[in-house]
């Protein structure tokens, strides 16, 4: 099943239709956000999906049935199901410069080979978030904007550029990803190893090359994986499969972490923070100013914002670890040893973040809970009425708004909370053995993690 | 599997060559080493048990309730441009609350999560709420009507005291916090 290309194909161009509605609705359906058909669709049922389900469990499954990198896909490859012989890839790049090797193509910049810009975006569609949310034309116009960047990087870069070095959800849900139970996966690496056809990586008559640039044999995180299945296509060894296994195996080898990951981490969950005080909070002024994009109190509110996630929280959390450091007393080091010092200091920054994956998926989950449910009744009416316009497709467009388990939220916040928070706690320590520091280190990090969750619940309980 | 050597022999099973000695001394060595392994795993179980039992009871364990004299409480709320005024309204277990809800634009409603009871009010016509505030926590209000963009984002809080369901979820936090050290301390 996974091998075939219908499901998938057929997933995708469900999710096109859909995101094509999404942005007609939002272009000419009513601008009243819970009765137009791309506000419910996207921020309630999608965002719901994506964080309550696909995420924790399929890592970055959403990325492979996605309708935004399609088009530029199927341009790209010249095909709409059946690839062309040899699993070749067309740019503008094959034309123009025909250059041997990659298919033609171009390859993604060296130095944007990170997710600083996927951060950058995310950081971006922060700042403008009380008016994307609520406003279906602001929505229709990013997505559209998604959409043509999508394209145009694909007419120019080989393979997924956009997904994997720019799109602004593909950076956390990569991240987040890390914690799924699944996983594509070579099955011995030896095999890999004297095979020199790599397949996976340039494609065959079977498939592509993996879409995400990746060499399956250094694979060792979901965090540029979506699960797309071209490798199990193209792989002439059998030697890549999917495994069930235990959900945040990624995380289990702490070192060398990166620091754009750890940035993402960090902002991730700054942003959480910052929605839940705007958006759930009982602060009315706050949400207009927040939604008064141009206005100086926006000006005001984009610069706190923009301090508390790039400023606040990533300093205390390099504080956390600095202290941690101090409190194993190791000597200092001498000056001929600083560069070395400083590096040394940055991995252990990026590798401690890794606590940062569970505790932000949970705290994710635990916002998203927030105000999905006593709001996803909206997608009843929504259905039949997409434009809000009166029209009753289904049968559906009637049907009131009627909160879901409105009374249950905490009940279902505090335990998903209590598990990202002792999964982060472990991986702290963990950090900390790994490289070879005492237990105490990890000290100042779980109390990050625990004041990170005593912040939200009071916030969200108090 | 167990593991064999080139010549078929177990190396489970010292060679006959090797000195008394040295076999005496990897037997004494190895078994301290493995007994601690599994002393340390069974504390490990042990710790987890008393966290996860520690944290259900911070979350379920019945406490008794102690606050004011359950009175009649009269609360006026405002509701204009996505925003209820007061924000937070804090009354005592067991009160009769009476919340009367005023507009001062459009029509708007007010809904509150976990007694599941909702009204609305439009300019000059209030609304009203009765209710005793028979259980604990902080429960959201929200706009019932919609009311334009933000209207999913209007939202206000009624903290009904003493707020036991923060304080046991507080609780339970630092209590897991604790557990997970010591389950995964190394020393």
């Amino acid at each position: 099943m996974l091998r075939g290309r219908w499901l998938q194909w057929g997933i995708t161009v469900f999710t096109l239709a859909v995101f094509l509605l999404v942005i007609v609705t939002g272009l000419f359906g009513t601008p009243a956000g819970n009765h137009n058909f791309g506000i419910v669709y996207v921020w309630l049922v999608w965002w719901a999906l994506l964080k309550l389900l696909l995420v924790p469990l399929m890592g970055r499954f959403w990325c492979s049935v996605c309708p935004i990198p399609a088009p530029g896909d199927w341009l790209q490859r010249r095909a709409i199901i059946t690839p062309r012989p040899g699993g070749k890839l067309y740019t503008v790049a094959t034309k123009l410069l025909r250059r041997p090797g990659s298919a033609g193509a171009r390859p993604w910049p060296k130095l944007l080979r990170n997710i600083w810009v996927q951060n950058l975006g995310f950081l971006s569609v922060a700042l403008f978030s009380a008016l994307i949310l609520t406003s279906p034309l602001a929505t229709a116009l990013i997505l559209l904007g998604f959409i043509l960047v999508s394209l145009l990087v694909s007419l120019f870069f080989e393979r997924r550029a956009f997904c994997r070095y720019l799109c602004p959800i593909g950076g956390f849900v990569g991240v987040y990803g890390q914690m799924a139970p699944v996983a594509v996966r070579v099955k011995d690496p030896a095999v890999c190893a004297s095979h020199t056809d790599k397949a996976c990586y340039v494609g065959s008559d079977a498939g592509y090359g993996c879409p995400y640039s990746n060499v399956l044999q250094k694979l060792e995180t979901n965090t540029t994986c979506s699960m797309c299945g071209e490798c199990l296509r193209t792989c002439n060894k059998d030697n890549i499969a999917f495994y069930v296994r235990m959900p945040g195996a990624d995380l289990l080898d702490t070192r060398g972490r990166r620091l754009d990951e750890a940035f993402n981490g960090l902002m991730m969950l700054g942003a959480a923070f910052i929605y839940s005080v705007v958006l759930i909070g009982p602060d009315g002024p706050l949400k207009v100013t927040a939604r008064a994009v141009g206005t100086p109190g926006w000006f005001i509110y984009a610069a706190a914002l923009l301090a508390f996630n790039l400023v606040a929280v990533p300093g205390l959390f390099w504080l956390c670890v600095r202290v941690g450091q101090a409190l194993t007393g190791k000597p200092k080091a001498v000056i001929g040893q600083f560069a070395a010092r400083n590096r040394k200091r940055e991995s252990l920054f990026a590798d401690y973040a890794t606590v940062l994956v569970p505790l932000g998926l949970a705290i994710w989950v635990a916002f998203t809970l927030s105000f999905t449910l006593t709001n996803l009744s909206y997608a009843w009416s929504a259905l039949s009425d997409p434009f809000g316009w009166g029209w009753n497709l289904f049968g559906t467009a009637s049907i009131a708004w009627t909160p879901y388990l409105s009374g249950m939220i905490p009940y279902l916040q505090v335990p998903v909370l209590l598990v990202g928070l002792i999964i982060a706690v472990a991986l702290g320590l963990r950090t900390a053995h790994q490289h070879q520091q005492p237990s105490v280190a990890a000290l100042p990090v779980s109390a990050f993690c625990a004041l990170a969750v005593v912040g939200l619940l009071t916030l969200y309980m108090a | 599997m167990r593991e064999t050597s080139r010549q078929g022999t177990s190396r489970q099973e010292p060679a006959l060559s090797l000195p008394k000695g040295n076999r005496a001394i990897g037997t004494l060595n190895a078994a301290p080493a493995e007994h601690r392994r599994f002393s340390l795993r069974k504390a490990q179980w042990f710790a987890g048990g008393v966290t996860i039992a520690l944290v259900l009871a911070a979350l379920l364990a019945p406490l008794p309730v102690v606050g004011a004299p359950p009175q009649e409480q009269r609360i006026t709320i405002s509701a204009h441009t996505f925003a209820f005024e007061p924000g937070t309204v804090r009354v005592n277990r067991g009160d009769t609350v009476v919340i009367s809800l005023e507009s001062t634009d459009v029509v708007h409603g007010l809904y509150l999560d976990g007694y599941s009871i909702s009204t609305q009010a439009e300019p000059g016509r209030p609304g009203e709420l009765r209710f005793t505030a028979d259980r604990g926590g902080a429960f959201h209000f929200r706009c019932a009507v919609p009311c334009g963009n933000l209207h999913p984002f209007m939202i206000g809080k009624l903290i009904v005291g003493p707020n036991l369901t923060w304080l046991r979820a507080v609780a339970a936090s630092l209590i897991a916090t604790a557990g997970a050290l010591v389950v995964f301390w190394r020393t």
